[in-house]
């Protein structure tokens, strides 16, 4: 199956590939979430929800329910 | 040539655009609000060169033209009306420098309407300090602008801005993308379709509800091919149309932007760390909770005891000077008074504004809604709710219509449906005097009693509010998606200029906003409580003379005798024993009873119609706080405010819902008559229940 940015642990990054889910919202494309683009899972809440991200240098936070429509692959760090 | 120049001030929330706002037109602002809709409307005046002056407009901060609420929904409108007046003949987009990129796509946008636009970069201070280098001459050719680069921090650039805007004629209005790439068959046979419109234009009327000339819009809906498409088809269309502006905005980028990542030192990462923590974000959060009540209660007590004092010798200075007669009373016991009671609370709402300005300002807010998501999606809420929720214990007409920015219309009709349940300011001069009058004076860790009693009511007020909304999500049924984006912006430290102006601006509204009711409602309660209808009031005098005649009274307590005895028997005094019934299980009187009744136009108006009916007849300069001390109660005997009628009398004022504004705003916002109605019987019925409860509890 493949990664979602809901499997990302804090520190770790991923390239999104894929987001044409009906149910992430345009504007959260707009801020830079799209095919290609670096994102970094920089902290999350109790839960894991909501998670805090660095979408192409963008900081914003999402929950965990949209961030499973986000498809990824996981980059090693270096 | 007397034209002013209509500016437009665009750009994403936390770009700064509000201190540019503020630079270029310094206290020449004024704020008001779009005709029909409650969104704040903010403009001003800039002077520029050789006399020429510019109107400007801070416009709602936006992500996109793509409008995803009311408030994003007023710049589309505007920018999309020729016909308004306040049409831009430039639009200033304003960016912050570290978000170039993301800045950067409403500003391909706008550019693509072909309005005259110029680009500020702001914090442009930041930049060594985030080793960002901007080639400016190769940007300003990319992007086809000009380019102002600003601190408003150091106050640099201002001037750069002002003559770009002087010189709006010569700014380029050719677009960035060209809307045919998008999907050549689409908008080929759009462009087709109507050969006269700008095609971007278009595109956005079809993708959403905007009003503009309805003409264009019923043309649009009449040709079956573009209607055809599917809103998953339109979504894919706008995904694609944001690639391609991302992939413009790169290109200008690559070469005219340059990060020297090992020069960028970052201050978020270590704050956020700890700030946004398991354990310690919730700390820290408690704490600068607490250090706000704090501050409301012990550091602007110094502050509201002069005023109040102030205001009891003025009284008693006008009656001295003036000539005796009504004027002279309408004066001194209906005018001053009440204007005193508006006066007194302006330490603290200007406290409360500031701390709200403040976190706001840092960035620290967004934090908070952050950690508080989880937990408050659990009772039907959302983390956006916690900003009305915190907004609230100033006023809840700001803090509904902040509920805007919630995604899911569920979530955010349960926020506004319990926003007036948190303790506004309002119910802070009821809860202060009464708290002063009932609980003892003494301190447990260096916390007065008194301020923690304020604390525990804000508890409960936030308590219910959550309460209530988890009960509400159980029985809603109502089923809406859930958009949850929020902006992390990086912390800043808060403009002084920024700061003072928002709480000037807020106190100024709050004191002339509800001033005007408050000092309207005791020019009416002093003609109320001085005149009456029939013998016992026209002929008190006679009536008490003879009751005490047996008794040898000094003159002073026969004065008084009468004084009471007219109050008693005036209108007022007449409406109050009516409803005094219904009020003595909760261990009021009639005069709290009238209180109570005014208070339903604006809780404030407690303190004050207290104040007015009490100064009636009474000689002795005295504050409002030792004349209520001295009341006694009618039925029990003793001190009318005892620590059960007290508790009764917080607990009615936290519960109940006492503000018609806040009904309006409510129906406003939710387009319908059912939930301020329900709202006004269900709290108003739960706030009697309580009090009645708690003073036959402790009595």
């Amino acid at each position: 199956m493949q990664d979602t940015l809901a499997h990302l642990k804090r520190g770790e990054r991923g390239i999104i590939t894929d987001v044409s889910s009906p149910n992430i919202p345009l504007k959260l494309l707009e801020m830079g979430c799209l095919p290609g683009n670096l994102v970094e899972l920089l902290q999350v809440a109790p839960f894991q929800d909501p998670m805090y991200l660095n979408i192409n240098g963008s900081h914003l936070a999402i929950r965990k329910e949209t961030a499973s429509l986000i498809l990824i692959e996981k980059v090693a760090h270096e | 040539m007397s034209k002013q120049i209509n500016v437009a001030l665009i750009g994403n929330p936390n770009t700064g655009k509000t201190s540019v706002f503020n630079a270029l037109t310094g206290l020449n602002q004024k704020v008001g609000n779009y005709p029909g809709i409650t969104v704040e409307k903010k403009e001003g005046i800039c002077k520029l060169a050789r006399g020429v002056k510019a109107h400007i407009i801070d416009l709602p901060g936006t992500y996109s033209l793509n409008a995803s609420s009311l408030d994003e929904n007023v710049v589309i409108e505007l920018l999309l009306n020729k016909n308004d007046k306040d049409f831009p003949d430039i639009a200033v987009v304003v960016t912050d420098v570290e978000n170039l990129k993301r800045n950067l796509l409403l500003f391909t946008q706008i550019k693509d309407l072909e309005i005259p636009t110029v680009l500020v970069i702001n914090m442009a201070d930041r930049m060594s300090y985030k080793g960002i280098s901007l080639d400016i001459d190769y940007l300003e050719k990319k992007l086809n602008t000009k380019i102002a680069l600003i601190s408003t921090r150091k106050n640099e650039g201002i001037d750069t801005l002002k003559q770009l805007i002087s010189n709006y004629k010569e700014v380029s209005v050719t677009p960035c993308i060209d809307t045919t790439q998008i999907d050549t068959e689409y908008f080929g046979n759009l462009k087709k379709a109507f050969p006269n419109q700008l095609l971007y234009k278009l595109w956005l009327v079809i993708t959403q509800d905007v009003n503009f000339g309805k003409t264009d819009r019923n043309e649009i809906d009449a040709v079956a091919n573009f209607k055809t498409k599917s809103k998953g088809d339109l979504k894919r269309l706008q995904q694609k149309e944001t690639i391609k502006r991302y992939q413009f905005i790169n290109n200008a980028l690559d070469k005219g932007q340059t990060v020297d990542l090992s020069q960028a030192k970052d201050l978020r990462i270590k704050l956020d760390r700890i700030l946004t923590h398991k354990v310690w974000g919730y700390a820290i959060f408690g704490i600068i909770l607490l250090t706000i009540f704090q501050a409301i209660y012990d550091w602007s007590s110094i502050p509201m005891d002069f005023i109040d004092s102030a205001f009891a010798s003025f009284s008693e200075w006008t009656k001295n000077m003036l000539p005796q007669g009504a004027f002279t009373n309408l004066l001194a016991e209906g005018i001053i008074p009440g204007l005193g009671g508006i006066v007194i609370f302006i330490p603290q709402i200007a406290f409360l504004f500031l701390f709200i300005a403040v976190l706001e300002e840092s960035g620290y807010m967004s934090r908070v809604v952050f950690l508080m998501d989880r937990i408050m999606r659990r009772f039907g809420l959302s983390g956006k709710s916690v900003v009305p929720l915190i907004s609230g214990t100033a006023c809840a007409i700001p803090a509904i219509m902040a509920t805007r920015n919630i995604e899911s219309w569920k979530e955010r009709l349960i926020t506004i449906l319990v926003t007036p349940f948190t303790t506004c300011s309002a119910r802070l001069p009821v809860y202060l005097i009464i708290i002063a009058l009932v609980i003892p004076e003494g301190r447990i860790l260096g916390l007065s009693y008194q301020a923690l009693t304020l604390m525990l009511l804000y508890l409960i007020g936030f308590g219910t509010a959550i309460l209530s909304a988890y009960i509400l999500n159980k029985i809603l049924k109502i089923k809406s998606k859930t958009f949850f984006v929020i902006e992390m912006p990086n912390y800043k430290l808060p403009l002084f200029k920024n700061v003072a102006l928002t709480v000037i601006e807020k106190t100024k509204s709050f004191i002339f906003g509800a001033g005007k009711i408050i000092l309207a409602i005791s020019i009416i309660l002093w003609f109320l409580a001085s005149y009456g209808p029939g013998e016992q009031f026209n002929n008190a005098e006679d009536i008490v003379k003879t009751e005490y005649a047996s008794e040898n009274l000094s003159f002073e307590a026969l004065q008084q005798k009468i004084a009471s005895h007219k109050l008693e028997h005036s209108f007022i005094g007449i409406a109050g024993h009516a409803i005094e019934p219904t009020i003595r299980p909760l261990g009021y009187d009639w005069k709290i009873g009238i209180a109570i009744v005014s208070s339903f136009a604006a809780r404030e108006v407690f303190v004050g119609t207290l104040a007015t009916i009490y100064s009636v007849g009474s000689d002795e300069e005295e504050t409002i706080k030792n004349r209520m001390a001295g009341e006694v109660n009618p039925i029990l005997g003793g001190p009318l405010f005892t620590f059960a009628s007290g508790i009764s009398l917080l607990l009615f004022y936290a519960f109940a819902m006492q503000c018609m504004s806040t009904l309006a705003i409510v129906k406003k916002e939710t387009n319908s008559w059912k939930w301020p109605i329900l709202q006004l019987v269900i709290m108003t019925a739960f706030a009697y229940i309580v009090a009645l409860i708690a003073f036959q509890f402790l009595k």
